[in-house]
């Protein structure tokens, strides 16, 4: 079992969380993920991992509920536990080397970006940073993001806080004015991710991008992760999750996420009925 | 004077038409009088040939001559001293190929049931006898096994009877290995996993799951840091293949992997399950092995109407063992032999945003017909030129084999593989890093639960004698 040691809500529907796990908090790198099952019976899921802290040994969660498993997580408190926590996952993000980066994060994506922005800025990178969210009470992280960027653009779908638009704008401005980064990579949306990639393929710009699949095992096992990468299938949780973005197929990925909704939303209704049922 | 009946005691079962609709076990296994009755079949054979058939030598006419007497428990004695998961191995084993396929009373008429006397013995055993092991004095020194599949288990099972500190990782949230995500609990029941499992933990034997070893802790961690004088790696053959044919990442396309694990250990199969299955309408699994089978009668029992198992060599060649293939002919599974896939096709719906988009609608096959043998033995299947048809499907599950995941090979300088990733092992078991040995799937590919156990063994032995000879 692994415990919650601390719990944080971060906006209405993102929370973060602190769990107990010290050889995953030794070992995990950025862009690495850990899958969880809440208790016995749980689905397996995955989630990246938001930060660890080797002392301690914890590692950080940051979550966005949108199904019944995510609805049931956010329901536990500090001092409940976990019935399973495995990992780290995957291949780490690729840092080394980076001189000029710019990071961007869109809604949750941001607590995986974070991460890299830290390890990018520790190792002397100069990080622009651009986080869209779409309004401004989703906004989350703000204050660390502008810690460890040289540079820091806040957008927001509604423009309610920051610049309003979405986060290839900033970013088209400045590859057309000839700026060039040694990478840029973005964790988001799949819809913001394809939209990025084909801003940057116009200006040959280098782009990475952090796929989160259906997963169940993690470990190469089953293949429900598969994507097609420049025409070739790659298993996202071994081979990945961060891929060039210029190659991935991204329409195939989007419908591949959406395997499971017509079987699905029975479940998470009925998770959200139980618990409006517990609140009243 | 032996019982000269040319038929074996037919196993009783549960109805083909009630049982499909249904997780619970196919055979119910014989009564105490069918067993006696079956095992006086027997003529002792002075020569043995069924013993020389098993790969892990049970003294099969010494165990069936204890049924005959009566006497269940000597009868599992017998066979423990060669085999540590008789229950198991008496489901699953594919008898017809091994000792039954070898048995004297086979060439006029049908062998002794030898499968299902194994299986009512281990049986009895645990209804009867079974108190949990009492742990060993220890003796001290430190091992690790690596996968808790059949190969594991044993491993660590014999080690800690000799009295050494074993320690299991495993990379799953349960133990058992293909024995508990892949094969479905109608063939093989998850409680007599389970009992393995926790008697090995009656030993001392620690379990540790969520353990991705080359992850979490590589091979020389746990060699350096952790101490242990050796270390097993079981780590199966868990990596799917796939066709390479279009179409093959559509919505609705599976290994047989992904969709046996969904139902088995996320137990999806169950109407309150938090993990989701597609309820699919017309199924096919292409290839002919365990695998397909059970993910045939699987995806049946979740309610499809048409499931075929599509194979592209024929009834003859089919891979699995015999009684799968007539379970899952008496549920009505449709077999479509001399048939191969070469795409899979989408529905026509082009909006991205329609829930229908980018769904599987059907295959599109081509005939075979069987040339030459090829270096395997078998015969080469060609295709049947103009001969194109398609099926309309709503599930496609490929079951076309596996291979070891590249992931302790990567993570282990030094750790020599095959081609396909198999570990390179001697007949120990010993690889090419010292005091590391390996077994099992992770060693020959693919494979079956007995030759993963007796690899287990094998080693364990292995493990004991290079331990002590170092400590000498
Ligand atoms: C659906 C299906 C049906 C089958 N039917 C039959 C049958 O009827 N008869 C028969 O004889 N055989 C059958 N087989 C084959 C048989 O199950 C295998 O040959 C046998 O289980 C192999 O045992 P193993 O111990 O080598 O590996 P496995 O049973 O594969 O166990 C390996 C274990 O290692 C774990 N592991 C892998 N990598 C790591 C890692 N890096 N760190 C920690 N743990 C790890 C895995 O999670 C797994 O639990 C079937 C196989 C399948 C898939
Ligand atoms: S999650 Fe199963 S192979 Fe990637």
């Amino acid at each position: 079992m692994y415990k919650i040691v601390r719990k944080k809500s971060l906006n209405p529907t993102v929370t973060l969380m602190d769990i107990e796990a010290p050889l995953v908090a030794k070992k995990a790198k950025a862009g690495q993920f850990i899958i969880l099952r809440v208790d016995e019976d749980g689905e397996r899921i995955p989630l990246t991992v938001a930060g660890c802290d080797p002392e301690k040994g914890t590692v950080t969660i940051i979550f966005q509920i949108v199904g019944a498993t995510t609805e049931k997580l956010n329901h536990k408190e500090e001092g409940d536990s976990l019935q399973d926590f495995v990992g780290p996952l995957g291949m780490p993000t690729k840092v080394e080397g980076l001189k000029k980066v710019c990071v961007i994060g869109g809604g949750v994506g941001c607590a995986i970006a974070l991460p890299v922005a830290r390890e990018l800025h520790k190792l002397g990178a100069e990080v622009t940073t651009i986080a869209g969210f779409r309004n401004k009470d989703l906004v989350i992280l703000e204050d660390e993001f502008k810690a460890c960027s040289s540079r820091f653009i806040m957008m927001t779908d509604d423009g309610s806080y920051g610049e309003k638009g979405n986060v290839t704008a900033p970013l088209k401005e400045m590859l057309e004015k000839g700026e060039r980064f040694d990478e840029v990579i973005a964790i988001g949306p799949l819809i913001m991710m394809k939209f990025v990639c084909l801003t940057t393929k116009e200006y040959d710009q280098k782009t990475v991008v952090s796929m989160n699949p259906i997963m169940i095992d993690g470990t190469g096992m089953c293949g429900g992760c598969r994507l097609t990468v420049g025409g070739e299938t790659k298993f996202a949780c071994v081979d990945g999750p961060d891929f060039d973005g210029h190659l991935v197929d991204f329409d195939e990925a989007m419908s591949r996420g959406r395997s499971y909704q017509p079987f699905e939303r029975h479940a998470y209704e009925e998770a959200c009925n139980l618990f409006k049922k517990e609140v009243r | 004077m032996p019982n000269m009946r040319a038929t074996k005691n037919p196993m009783p079962s549960q109805d083909p038409n009630v049982r499909n609709k249904n997780f619970n076990e196919v055979t119910l296994g014989y009564t105490a009088e069918m067993a006696v009755d079956e095992a006086q079949r027997c003529l002792h054979c002075k020569n043995k040939p069924c013993v020389s058939g098993c790969p892990v030598n049970i003294q099969i006419p010494e165990f069936i001559a204890k049924v005959a007497e009566g006497d269940f428990e000597g009868a599992y004695q017998v066979i423990s001293l060669s085999s540590s998961l008789p229950a198991v191995c008496g489901r699953v084993c594919p008898q017809e190929n091994q000792c039954e396929g070898k048995c004297v009373r086979g060439i006029k008429g049908e062998p002794v049931g030898i499968g299902r006397l194994e299986r009512f013995v281990a049986d009895y055993h645990n209804e009867h006898n079974a108190l949990p092991p009492k742990a060993p004095e220890k003796n001290g020194h430190k091992v690790a096994v690596i996968g808790s599949g059949p190969a594991g288990l044993t491993c660590a099972g014999d080690l800690a009877k000799m009295g050494y500190d074993v320690t299991v990782y495993e990379a799953l949230h349960l133990a058992g290995g293909v024995l508990v995500y892949g094969i479905p609990e109608f063939r093989l029941p998850k409680a007599i996993v389970q009992k393995e499992v926790d008697n090995l933990k009656a030993l001392g034997v620690k379990v540790e799951t969520d353990m991705v070893i080359g992850r979490i802790l590589t091979i020389e961690e746990l060699k350096e840091e952790y101490g242990y004088e050796s270390i097993f790696i079981g780590t199966g053959a868990g990596l799917p293949r796939f066709m390479n044919i279009p179409g093959e990442n559509l919505k609705g396309v599976y290994s047989a992997n992904e969709f046996l694990t969904r139902s088995n250990l996320m137990k999806a199969y169950r109407e309150d399950s938090a993990t989701p299955i597609q309820h699919a309408k017309r199924v096919a699994v292409v290839g002919g092995g365990n695998v397909a089978m059970d993910a045939a009668r699987t995806a049946k029992r979740l309610g499809a109407e048409e499931v075929y198992i599509v194979y592209r060599r024929g009834m003859e060649e089919l891979p699995a063992r015999k009684e799968e293939v007539e379970h899952a002919q008496e549920e009505g599974i449709i077999f479509k032999t001399l048939c191969n896939p070469v795409a899979i096709l989408p529905t026509d719906v082009t909006d991205t945003r329609d829930p229908a988009y980018g769904w599987v609608k059907g295959i599109r096959c081509v005939e075979m017909e069987l040339g030459e043998p090829d270096e395997s033995g078998r015969r080469r299947p060609i295709v049947k030129e103009g001969s194109e048809f398609e099926l309309d499907m709503d599930c496609v599950i490929m079951a076309l084999g596996t291979s070891p995941n590249p992931l302790i090979k990567s993570t282990t300088p030094g750790l020599e593989t095959k081609r396909r990733g198999e570990i390179v092992a001697d007949e120990n078991g010993l690889t090419s890093i010292e005091g590391v040995y390996a077994g099992g799937d992770a060693v020959t590919g693919a494979a079956t639960v007995i030759l993963a156990m007796g690899a287990g063994k094998t080693a364990a032995a292995a493990m004991d004698a290079y331990i002590k000879g170092k400590n000498a």
